[in-house]
């Protein structure tokens, strides 16, 4: 420093740049707490039973009011649809899809359908830094598209892949995915339309508690028929939808190396550190300046007092 | 310009008065002192604005394509990709390569190293222009880019990782500037201005160590979000803030050195004696301080495979991939600069420099691109993407180049009154 950096300057700027901390401090650390609901809604779907009629689509569809695919819902060759060696997934034109999985040793071919699987506490909605997800008491996770910013670190987040934005439009993008129904049905304790619509009864809505018991008792029931697990239970923190299967998840499509822990999880490490740096780096590093300047400062001092004497 | 510096004894512009002691006017000081002639013939006859103008003549049309009809029309639209090359490469490639601003900025005005000053100004320079393009990418990938204050003004998220990039971000752009300012006050004749900043410069540089710690490594805390989808070799969720912001400071200084021999070279006759004097020995400095950052990563790299007991994925294909990228990008970078240390050679340290900018943006890449959803499918990047990228480096060369020409970055202003008397 050119000019001599006496104390007062030292504290000055210190509480400056603490006092500017202060103001600037993005409340990052405090990650909340995330009510879990206890009479939150669900679906459990039951693989055995779903035959791929895709009525579940249509259903969602029409009360969506998405517009009208290039092939009828009745068409059953989608499901040979390959895109980067990749089945279908939700995009902007349909919040679930159903895929045909062909299970060597099953005389049935299997079909799962895919939509947003409402976590408990939803990756999308704790990595959005704009809060446009929401939580419902009911269950469902939706969205407000008057707030997104379009960063897509939702899409990145899911750990189901299933947020999708619109990518055609440069003035009205948006963030597209399932909401449970929320406006039209959920709201008013209705279930969605995919359940409503499917004729095999592989979909079962009701309270999530009431569903882990109605799995479990299908399970037991059906004595070796299904796998042991429903899938959603634990997955990522817990999910609204939840699966039961005959086979073994990961053949039918499932990712099964989903922590059971929330998505957040991970990234407390980094924000438990935020409020750390933030209150002991201003104070280290000025001890660091004031260490690294002190010579300075008394080769300065002799030098004055050298010449006072003379 | 070179031509023109010989021919003219004014030239070029280093202080505010010229040798007859009349002071330059604002417009003669845009125009470097040319007559518009000159100005125009000098920019003809260097090949690199003939490159520029090739990249601007398509890229300007791809950006008022992806404004008018979406990012869908210049990318590949991807869902499983929603994070492409402008956010791979701008934004998480631009940011830890202009971390040079806070270490340089910290060695001169916080350890008291004065022998960086002649340095200093340029590595301000370059980490305010990367962090400004950095946002400059964001804006062309954001899905609504007129809500860029939203999660400052509108709705906020704080438990996001982004939140805390977006108001760090924003807030050390500020104080960037502030850092910036003073050359610009001198340009200006306005050198009473600069007390101001001056006073506050301990502040500033503290604030920037802060601001700098937490949103580089919040930059690597984003890809926490993904531990199923980026592969574990990249992904270390202790250690992901550590490892990007350990690269950032070599990769810092490393553009120092890239973009100082570049100017150097290029741009000789506008170096200032000092900086020309000492740039050498600060290369080295520089150096030094670039292979203790890059052990470092190596350790804590390391410390990350043993900790997450990842060593059996080294013998994949994927572990291959993984050692190349940090013998390469990392490993190679480090022994030349540490033998450029030990026998005062500078041309290894300069070539070191331009592999660890290479490494750092490759590293990037992989974390956010290539090894992302590595257990589904690659994704190449659209033409129009790659070339809009390209552009928008452009953009930022020029822009770069633009206040280099002007400002006293590389040079030291002579205040009209050290020449009161006309020579």
């Amino acid at each position: 420093m050119a000019e001599k950096t006496s104390r007062r300057t030292i504290l000055k700027s210190g509480l400056a740049g603490t006092i500017a901390s202060l103001f600037l401090r993005p409340k990052a650390a405090i990650s909340h707490d995330i009510k879990r609901y206890p009479d939150s809604f669900g679906v459990l779907v039951d693989l055995s039973r779903c035959v791929g009629c895709r009525s579940c689509e249509a259903a969602c569809n029409a009360e969506q009011k998405l517009p009208s695919p290039e092939t009828p819902f009745t068409d059953q060759s989608v499901f040979e649809e390959r895109e980067h060696g990749q089945r279908r997934r939700t995009d902007e034109t349909r919040y679930t899809v159903v895929n045909r999985y062909d299970v060597p040793g099953q005389e049935h071919p299997l079909f799962r359908k895919v939509q947003c699987n409402h976590c408990q506490e939803p990756a999308c909605l704790t990595s959005c830094f704009v809060n446009a997800y929401t939580k419902t008491p009911e269950g469902a996770v939706i969205y407000n598209p008057d707030v997104c910013v379009g960063c897509r670190t939702c899409m990145i987040a899911c750990p189901f892949y299933i947020p999708t934005f619109k990518y055609s439009s440069a003035f009205e993008p948006r963030i597209l995915k399932c909401i449970f129904c929320y406006d039209t049905r959920l709201k008013y304790g209705k279930q969605p339309a995919c359940v409503e619509a499917c004729p095999q009864e592989a979909l079962t809505f009701g309270r999530r508690d009431e569903l882990i018991k109605i799995g479990r008792r299908r399970i037991e029931e059906n004595n070796g028929h299904y796998v042991d697990h429903i899938y959603g239970e634990y997955e990522a923190g817990g999910t609204s939808w939840m699966y039961l299967s005959n086979v073994p998840f990961e053949q039918a499509g499932f990712n099964t190396e989903i922590p059971h822990e929330p998505i957040l999880d991970s990234v407390k490490s980094f924000l438990a550190i935020v409020p750390m740096v933030l209150t002991i780096w201003p104070a280290l590093f000025a001890g660091f300046h004031l260490l690294a300047t002190r010579k300075e400062g008394r080769q300065e001092l002799q030098h004055e007092n050298g010449r006072e004497e003379k | 310009m070179k031509t023109f510096t010989y021919e003219n004894v004014d030239l070029p512009i280093t202080g505010a008065n010229k040798t007859d002691g009349t002071s330059w006017s604002i417009k003669e000081r845009l125009w470097l002192g040319l007559s518009l002639k000159q100005y125009l013939l000098q920019l003809q006859r260097n090949p690199v604005n003939w490159l520029l103008l090739i990249i601007f003549s398509v890229g300007l049309p791809l950006l008022l394509q992806r404004y008018t009809f979406g990012l869908g029309s210049v990318t590949h639209a991807s869902n499983d990709y929603p994070w492409g090359l402008f956010l791979g490469f701008g934004l998480f490639g631009m940011v830890p390569l202009s971390a040079s601003g806070f270490l340089l900025g910290t060695t001169v005005t916080l350890f008291g190293r004065e022998d960086f000053h002649p340095i200093e100004r340029l590595a301000l320079l370059n980490g305010l222009l990367g962090y400004f393009f950095a946002v400059v990418y964001l804006e062309v990938d954001l899905g609504m880019p007129w809500r860029l204050a939203y999660p400052m003004v509108v709705s906020f998220g704080p438990a996001a990782v982004l939140f805390l990039v977006a108001w760090h971000v924003a807030t050390y752009l500020s104080v960037q500037i502030a850092e910036v300012l003073p050359a610009l006050f001198e340009w200006l004749d306005r050198p009473a201005l600069k007390t101001h900043i001056k006073r506050i410069a301990l502040g500033l540089t503290i604030a920037g160590i802060i601001l700098s710690t937490l949103h580089q490594g919040a930059l690597g805390a984003l890809f926490t979000y993904a531990p199923t989808k980026l592969h574990p070799l990249w992904l270390s969720i202790e250690f992901q803030w550590i490892h990007f912001l350990c690269s950032a400071i070599f990769g810092g200084l490393a553009m120092v050195i890239v973009s100082s021999t570049l100017i150097n070279r290029y741009m000789h006759w506008r170096c200032g004696d000092a900086f020309k004097k000492s740039l050498d020995s600060l290369t080295l400095g520089m150096a030094k301080g670039a292979s203790y950052a890059m052990i470092t990563y190596l350790v804590i790299k390391l410390v990350a495979l043993a900790h997450d007991n990842e060593w059996e994925y080294l013998l994949t294909g994927w572990g291959l991939y993984y050692l190349l990228e940090i013998g390469l990008g990392v490993g190679l970078p480090m022994i030349l600069f540490a033998k450029g240390v030990r026998y005062s050679a500078v041309r290894p340290v300069r070539i070191a420099a331009f592999i660890t900018v290479v490494g750092i943006i490759w590293n990037r890449l992989n974390t956010s691109i290539y090894c992302f959803n590595y257990q589904i499918y690659q994704e190449i990047p659209h033409w129009k993407e790659v070339w809009l990228t390209i552009t928008l480096y452009a953009l930022y060369f020029v822009v770069y180049r633009f206040i280099v020409y002007r400002l006293p970055i590389v040079f030291d202003w002579e205040e009209s009154s050290n020449r009161t008397s006309p020579l």
